[in-house]
């Protein structure tokens, strides 16, 4: 589905992602993980369009090459994330915010179906649609940005940490939903620093290290490598 | 003073405050979304005024037909400013932009006096603008009050159109936060040049207006209401659109009423407005309905 080749991202002098290559097939969850500045976030940055990789890298998503496309050409693909830090819009409502997540679609029908999908998986987003998403908490905005990603009806659901900053108790709540998503035929890529959970949520997942791919294998092979148990489990 | 004479000054000063509305709302407009001020505002309203005077003079058009056409060519002027002179600054430091607006304002200015000469020319005055009308004992222009009626419904129109429709959202989207309007699919330069086309199309109309009110154009005839209508939009809260508005209205409410009631202050009637700004300043530096934090993420 997603096809990565030689991905190569620089700022100024700053090497950030170092010729990484990496595939999503359709139907998975695949988990990349990584220390702080390894080139996580870039290189969903760049598969989105926000950040611009260096000559020679390739994108291709469902046969189509994404690699200078602009950001609002490859969301109408059917690309999606979640950024880091949720960034959902502050003096929006959480109404507003899921509306903006359907911006381009044309189909009226299926926006108000897929918001009520988003209201049923997060029943406090309903009873909050009317606040001003400044005004969510921490744990609430993360669902809301993850609700803004879903009303696109996304074929591909990228994450950026979506644990980050969140209680243990509702980052289990947002990996079921995630699970749940999931079986409803979203695939998604996922970054995460929590490695416990997005190795045993994920079919797929490929470590990073200061730019580079270092390790890869299926989600369980990872959990029980020397390596990753000793850099991210902390065992 | 009398009472009748104070209803005048009001209805006066509701009228130019409308007028300077309608021009603030440009600044704020593109403020909110680029954080930077367009000092080429001042000289779009120049231009909508010439734009009437060649319609007329040039294609002979009814004077009607000079607004409409005036209005268009000034939101392209607006829109074509922003591709040419904005857009490839966006990533530039804030002030290469600001300016780059400063050059365009001079360029303007400087073109217009080789092109149209420096002498004022006469505005149109179609009757209809100039009848006095009687609303009890208190005797006015009808521009004194076809002004704000029609800002009033443009004003409307504008809150509107930002507050409840999609477009609003993905412009409010984009004031904030450029990347994750992106994310949306949300087309962040059409929003931006949108803007700019609209903030300028109200301009026109101000500037319009502002002819009709003081039938004399020049090439620099945009230097202060522009200035004015920046401070109104600053006093108001720079970004905010009630703000804005609010701004406009306390400016020309405040400026005829000064004139009215201190008549020995006439001459320093164009200073009072500085004067407005810098006490705002100092007392509110976000302006009277400012956000708290201005800055972007
Ligand atoms: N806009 C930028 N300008 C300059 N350098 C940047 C920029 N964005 C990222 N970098 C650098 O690129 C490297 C990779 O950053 P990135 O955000 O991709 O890391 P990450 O893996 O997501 O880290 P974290 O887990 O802390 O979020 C870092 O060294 C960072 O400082
Ligand atoms: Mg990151």
């Amino acid at each position: 589905m997603l096809k990565v080749k030689d991905l190569n991202i620089r700022y100024g002098g700053i090497h950030a992602v170092r010729g990484i290559s990496f595939e999503v097939s359709e139907g998975e969850i695949v988990a990349m993980i990584g220390a702080n500045g390894a080139g996580k976030s870039s290189t969903l940055r760049a598969i989105c369009g926000l950040v611009k990789p260096e000559k020679g890298s390739s994108i291709n998503f469902l046969g189509k090459d994404l690699t200078s496309a602009e950001t609002n050409q490859i969301v109408r693909q059917g690309i999606t994330m979640v950024p880091e830090g949720r960034r959902v819009f502050p003096d929006l409502t959480v109404r507003e915010n899921l509306i903006l997540g359907s911006y381009f679609r044309k189909d009226p029908q299926g926006i108000k179906e897929d918001m009520d999908w988003v209201y049923e998986i997060f029943p406090r987003l309903k009873e909050r649609r009317e606040q001003l998403a400044g005004t969510l908490s921490g744990g609430e905005q993360q669902m809301l940005a993850l609700g803004r990603a879903l009303m696109s009806r996304p074929k591909l659901l990228m994450m950026d940490e979506p644990s980050l900053g969140l209680a243990p108790i509702l980052v289990k709540e947002i990996f079921e939903i995630l699970k749940d998503i999931h079986k409803q035929g979203v695939t998604m890529l996922l970054i995460e620093q929590n490695a416990r959970m997005a190795l045993q949520l994920a079919h797929y997942g490929y470590v990073l290290e200061t730019g580079s791919i270092i390790l890869e294998g299926t989600g369980e092979e990872l959990a029980i490598s020397e390596m990753v148990k000793k850099a991210y489990l902390g065992e | 003073m009398n009472f009748q004479l104070f209803l005048q000054n009001l209805a006066n000063g509701i009228s130019l405050g409308s007028l300077y509305a309608l021009i603030a709302i440009g600044y704020t407009m593109v403020y909110g979304i680029l954080r930077f001020i367009n000092f080429a505002h001042g000289e779009i309203i120049m231009l909508a005024t010439y734009f009437v005077y060649f319609g007329i003079l040039i294609f002979s058009m009814p004077w009607w037909l000079a607004f409409i056409f005036s209005i268009i060519l000034t939101s392209l002027l607006g829109m074509g400013i922003e591709k040419v002179a904005y857009k490839p600054l966006r990533d530039s430091p804030r002030i290469s932009i600001l300016i780059s607006a400063i050059g365009v304002s001079f360029l303007i200015q400087n073109l217009s006096l080789v092109i149209f000469g420096g002498r004022p020319k006469a505005f149109c005055q179609p009757s209809i603008f100039t009848k006095m009308v009687t609303f009890g004992n208190v005797k006015i222009t009808s521009i004194t009050f076809i002004t704000p009626i029609i800002a009033g419904i443009l004003l409307y129109f504008v809150t509107y159109l930002v507050n409840n429709t999609k477009t609003g959202m993905a412009m409010r989207a984009t004031a904030k936060d450029f990347d994750t309007a992106k994310l949306m699919g949300i087309d962040i330069d059409k929003i931006i040049s949108l803007t700019f086309t609209l903030g300028s199309a109200l301009a026109a109309v101000g500037g319009i207006m502002w002819g009709l009110r003081y039938p004399q154009i020049h090439p620099f005839i945009g230097t202060m209401p522009g200035l004015k209508c920046f401070i109104a939009a600053v006093v108001g809260g720079i970004g905010n659109i009630p703000g804005a508005v609010l701004g406009g209205f306390m400016l020309g409410i405040m400026e005829i009423m000064l004139v009215a009631f201190l008549p020995g202050l006439t001459g320093y009637r164009d200073a009072f407005a500085f004067v407005l700004l810098i006490i705002i300043l100092l007392v509110r530096p976000t302006g009277i309905l400012g956000e708290k934090i201005a800055e972007k993420v």
